[in-house]
């Protein structure tokens, strides 16, 4: 990087050296200008946020605003206590990570398992149309998602419940069962992740020296042995890059899709962090708590970084792959 | 590359198209029944009768469908908002990414850091809440337009493109034909950019009209709300938002919401398929 850069800087002084530099053109005003907008975004709707995580150890009012609420007891920590000491604090924690986990295991690896057997059909057009398919899924906003599987699980007539039914099953809905809840959300998570998770690998399939197989052809491998000693080596990287990525917000189950799935008779198993935590911002009864919803959502970012950098870490001493 | 296809090869080729096929075909079913369903009587769908063709053909559903004054509003406001939110989406983050991609632009290392850092850290639900509460954006067309509306992400991948796939001496010729530097962005860099702007157009197309989360939080006032909004009540919390008395119409009018309300993302994707590629590949590799 560093040195692609000055080669370029001395490249400019010697091809188009002007003559008179004006202010704007010194300064490259024009081209900060052109990034203030998305600059001036990011400081008011990312930056003040961050400093607005100051409410987690207050005892945040709207009357007394950010800065004039008082501290809670115990050194500020008073919202972290009392989360960590939530009769149901376990449960979330659990749940949360359930479904994290079990997402980040199936839509890691099997767009990885797809991308290289897609990879090895040659006609071209029928591969193409299989993946305009597989996206298809994508596209399908998370409520609509949610309405088809209420839709598809339905207890009377849903489509679902009748396969259910041809093999034993005889309850109603299954969404209302705790038991089911992981389940249903991996799944139709893959349905709507496997076709667009591929796209990144089959794009680094697409680059994969030729020679490479060329060589291996002449050392005899068939077209499995090229999958895995050839094509399969080529992605590892990137595999590994998406999947510290994700680790990193093991925390961070996708919130809508959990909060619509989200019935009384499910709660369980449902209940995450965030779901959690709008329902103490914005209770159907009493006061909204919002210093303490921050502080768990502030819980939630401290152990997401956590893992990321010690996810980091173990991948560049295990892979020598690692984002910084 | 010319490779001999043994009798083995070929039996691991229709294997492998049959195998996908399968794959294809179970992936695509969902899909096939919420047809099959907008297309049949309601007593045929309750009953449970339909699979992925329609039973008794009938279109009272979609009669019916156009007559629902919320799913008319809510698709009516999904529009404008997508509209305006990706002409400023597309326009803030073209805007930004340039400048970062010019080597002679010295203020780049910081304003890039200022950028990133937000992908790792953010203030959450709350504080965000609070914030655009003051900003008295609550309520208003602003707070679904404007929260979410520049990807850090995505000025990362706009910026690897212009980096790698546009000729730094292009910029230089059109500066020494003087042009200025807004007008290398107008003149050179944008009509190059036609791929990578197509991705960014779809990318802002389909977060705008699928999000829900920002109606969730900052509108009450169901005049304004997005169509995944009112989607939410028709389809799932279910509390009599359908109107109407016959149950069975209800329920397979779920079917032909879900049609009506997807179509237009379903039709437009396959034709911005090669440029997402590109772009999900880029993102992926430099990401």
């Amino acid at each position: 990087m560093n040195k692609e850069n000055t080669l370029q800087l001395s490249q400019e002084d010697f091809i188009s050296k002007p003559k008179a530099q004006s202010f704007f053109s010194k300064y490259k005003i024009t081209l900060f200008l052109m990034t203030l907008p998305a600059l001036i975004y990011i400081v008011i709707f990312h930056y003040v946020p961050i400093g607005g995580l100051v409410i987690a150890f207050k005892d945040y009012d709207s009357f007394s605003g950010i800065w004039g609420s008082p501290w809670t007891s115990m050194g500020g920590f008073q919202h972290f206590v009392d989360f960590v000491n939530l009769p149901n604090f376990g449960v979330i924690l659990k749940n949360t990570l359930t479904l994290s986990v079990l997402s980040i295991v199936f839509n890691s690896l099997l767009p990885i398992v797809f991308a290289l057997f897609l990879n090895e059909i040659r006609a071209h057009r029928y591969k193409r149309f299989i993946q305009t398919i597989m996206y298809a899924p994508y596209f399908i906003s998370t409520v609509v998602l949610v309405g088809m599987l209420f839709a598809f699980f339905n207890g009377d007539n849903g489509i679902f419940t009748r396969l259910l039914r041809t093999f034993g099953y005889d309850g109603g809905s299954v969404m209302e069962n705790p038991d089911y809840f992981a389940a249903i959300y991996v799944i139709s998570g893959v349905w709507q992740g496997l076709g667009w998770w591929s796209i990144v690998y089959m794009g680094t399939l697409a680059n994969v020296d030729p020679n490479l197989h060329d060589a291996a052809i002449i050392d005899g491998a068939g077209r499995l042995r090229r999958i895995f000693y050839v094509n399969f080596p080529a992605i590892v990287p990137l595999a590994v890059t998406m999947f510290i990525m994700s680790i990193g917000n093991v925390l961070n189950v996708g919130f809508e899709k959990v909060w619509l799935m989200q019935l009384q008779t499910n709660l369980s198993s449902s209940e995450i962090i965030s779901t959690y935590v709008y329902r103490v911002s914005f209770p159907d009864f009493g006061l909204p708590q919002f210093s303490y919803a921050t502080a768990i959502g502030l819980f939630n970012s401290a152990i997401n970084i956590v893992i990321l950098i010690i996810a980091n870490k173990i991948s560049k001493k295990v892979s020598e792959t690692s984002l910084w | 590359m010319n490779r001999k296809s043994t009798g083995g090869e070929l039996v691991f080729d229709i294997a492998l198209m049959i195998i996908f096929g399968i794959i294809g075909l179970l992936f695509f079913i969902p899909f096939l029944h919420v047809i099959a369903c907008s297309f049949s009587t309601p007593t045929e769908v309750v009953s449970g009768n339909v699979g992925i063709f329609p039973v008794k053909f009938s279109l009272e559903g979609y009669k019916n469908v156009f007559a629902k004054e919320s799913l008319l509003t809510g698709f009516l406001n999904s529009l404008f908002y997508t509209g305006l939110g990706t002409v400023i989406q597309v326009s803030l983050q073209m805007l930004c990414a340039y400048p970062l991609s010019r080597k002679d632009f010295k203020a780049k290392g910081i304003i890039n850091v200022i950028l990133v850092l937000t992908m790792f850290i953010s203030g959450g639900m709350i504080p965000t809440y609070i914030l655009i509460s003051q900003l008295h954006m609550l309520n208003t067309i602003w707070a679904i337009i404007i929260p979410g509306c520049v990807s850090v992400f995505n000025i990362i991948v706009i910026r690897t493109y212009i980096t790698s796939s546009i000729p730094y001496e292009l910029q230089e010729a059109a500066k020494i034909d003087g042009c200025g530097d807004f007008g290398i962005f107008l003149r050179v860099i944008l009509p190059l950019s036609k791929p990578i702007i197509l991705v960014m157009i779809l990318y802002a197309i389909v977060g705008y009209w699928n999000n829900y989360f920002n109606a969730l939080m900052y509108i009450q006032d169901s005049e304004l709300f997005p169509l995944q909004r009112v989607l939410q009540d028709l389809l799932i919390t279910n509390s009599g938002a359908l109107g109407g008395t016959d149950i069975n119409a209800n329920e397979q009018l779920k079917y032909v919401i879900i049609v009506v309300s997807s179509i237009p993302l379903l039709v437009v994707y396959p034709f911005f398929q090669k440029y997402f590629e590109k772009g999900v590949t880029i993102g992926g590799v430099k990401g």
